[in-house]
């Protein structure tokens, strides 16, 4: 089968690898449909992520067809069209029964601080991911959910993914009516996030970049506020001016390791990998928020540490709120917002690829060409 | 989990406070009580071993289920095997791990030759979508390499004279 192959930093291609087998009573076999390239999949592109080896295959965004099962996975059963969600839980353990999918202890040897997801290092399970014709998918009566005969398979796509992270970003702010919402980071997330936001009686958003091209499509697609740090002096004291020198009521870091706007920051984390990424996102989120305000983290860091104002969550008193999206939780609201026209996941779609063309599609992406967005793989045995 | 030999509901005031409502998880997390039975839940069965499988040592046993993908191999494997003596609150996990990385991705190409194969390092790198989209600024990256690959060979070459 053919799949994407990682060779090492902004280094991939495609190539012909071995099938993927059944390994535990609980898995599955699924034939991808269509796949995408998620910004945090950048991360390990960029080489960001320890115990990404060469030789993995990367991808947790993904839908496809059930083509084979253990003998213990009685939820779904062969010919099955479903969306898989990126975290592989076994809705077992006491995290998972709980709610908290994203944090399985059953799916990851390799690190406690996170669970297993499909294709994102061996700090993440070693599991190869999605970005390939066929893939396992472990805890098959967990994760694996049959795609609505109604839904468009970008639609569901997405759902994997981009949504329910936008979404739990949201919804981690606690956000109340009225409030005003701050969103750093135009990518899907971000903007997904954006969107999110009116869901939960936000009375004013505001998302803050450095693309012009991604703050206009933020602009029409989450219908919020967009602008450019790399046009103010200084993004905190813009934000609290605007915000009648009070500070947001909810910032939301939806950017993660690979920030850009602070050279300190960018030196420590992305040059010298002194720190695990650039923090600079969080940094103005905490700076930016009001006092006993909220900020919500969904952008991805490495595992080590970050030099974050921690003292000014102290003195601030804020909550400080996180977590890899639970989406098998989230999954039936979602499906409902999606199928009653009030979300419409697929409007971030700018490319759709080869699967054979993953490299220029990951340069594409990484190197923001071409006005992208979102990238969707299709491999060619999707029908 | 409840503290052995050591009956704390009778500290006066215990659990008076209690206020179900202060659980700033809500909703990520159905709140059940569980966490207080730790490691105690069904396991699902274990998937068997069949490749080196590097365990955090924050764990008691394998995962009951885990990825096979790339297991450790060569001078990187060394260095991995080391990384994971160590816990994941220590830079003797993380930083070995990031060089074990870089060593890898040579030993890649390495691979890649024994194997008969000529890695194809511009299209890997997606060179012909930054010919398509980015064209000005591959031609200045090429050019910027060129002179300063030039200068370079002329200083060495002039010093050897």
């Amino acid at each position: 089968m053919l799949a994407m192959n990682y060779r090492g930093p902004y280094r991939v291609r495609t190539e012909q690898r071995p099938m993927p087998e059944i390994l535990h009573p609980e898995d599955a076999i699924v034939r991808v449909t269509r796949t995408c390239i998620c910004g945090s999949d950048l991360h390990l592109y960029h080489g960001m992520v320890p115990d990404t080896r060469v030789g993995s295959t990367f991808g947790h965004e993904f839908i496809g067809i059930i083509e084979e099962i253990g003998p213990l996975v009685t939820n779904v059963k062969i010919g099955d069209q479903v969306l898989v969600p990126f975290n592989i839980a076994c809705g077992r353990c006491n995290f998972c029964k709980q709610g908290l999918y994203g944090n399985c202890h059953e799916s990851n040897p390799m690190a406690t601080a996170v669970g297993g997801i499909f294709g994102y290092s061996h700090t993440a399970g070693g599991f190869n991911g999605g970005q390939a014709e066929y893939v396992r998918v472990p805890y098959a009566n967990t994760g694996p959910t049959v795609i609505p005969p109604d839904m468009d398979p970008d639609d569901a796509v997405l759902l994997t993914d981009v949504v329910p992270t936008g979404y739990q970003a949201a919804e981690m702010g606690g956000i109340k009516e009225g409030d005003t919402v701050v969103v750093f980071g135009a990518g899907p997330i971000g903007i997904m996030a954006a969107r999110c936001a009116w869901f939960f009686g936000a009375a004013r958003v505001i998302i803050i970049d450095h693309i012009d091209y991604r703050l206009e499509f933020a602009r029409n697609y989450a219908k919020c506020e967009a602008y450019n740090f790399k046009s103010m002096e200084d993004p905190v004291v813009f934000l609290k001016k605007i915000t009648d020198w009070y500070g947001a009521d909810v910032c939301i870091d939806c950017v993660g390791c690979e920030a850009e706007g602070n050279a300190l920051q960018t030196f420590t984390g992305k040059i010298t990998l002194m720190q695990a990424g650039a923090a600079t996102a969080l940094q103005w989120a905490i700076n930016s928020v009001k006092k006993g305000g909220i900020v919500s983290v969904v952008g991805v860091y490495g595992p080590p540490f970050n030099y974050v104002p921690i003292g000014n969550v102290l003195n601030k008193g804020i909550t400080l709120r996180a977590n890899q999206a639970s989406v098998k939780r989230l999954l039936p609201k979602l499906i409902e917002h999606v199928q009653a026209g009030r979300l419409d996941p697929k409007g971030l779609i700018t490319h759709k690829v080869p699967l054979e063309e993953i490299s220029d599609a990951y340069h594409i992406f990484s190197a923001k060409l071409d006005e992208c967005i979102k990238v969707v793989l299709i491999p060619s045995t999707k029908s | 989990m409840e503290t052995k030999n050591f009956d704390y509901k009778n500290i006066p005031g215990w659990g008076m406070d209690i206020d179900e409502r202060n659980e700033p998880t809500y909703p990520m997390k159905n709140y059940t009580g569980d966490d207080h039975k730790r490691l105690d839940y069904e396991k699902p069965p274990q998937q068997p071993a069949d490749v080196e499988i590097l365990k955090s040592n924050e764990r008691p046993a394998l995962s009951a289920v885990f990825g096979n993908a790339s297991p450790p191999s060569g001078l990187s494997g060394m260095i991995r095997r080391y990384a994971f003596k160590h816990s994941e609150d220590r830079y003797r996990h993380w930083i070995p791990l990031i060089l074990a990385d870089r060593i890898n991705a040579w030993e890649g190409i390495l691979d890649d030759f024994k194997s008969g194969t000529m890695p194809n390092i511009p299209a890997e790198r997606g060179w012909k979508s930054e010919l398509k989209y980015n064209r000005a600024a591959l031609t200045k990256k090429i050019l910027v390499t060129g002179v300063i690959s030039l200068v370079l060979l002329s200083y060495l070459t002039r010093k050897k004279r």
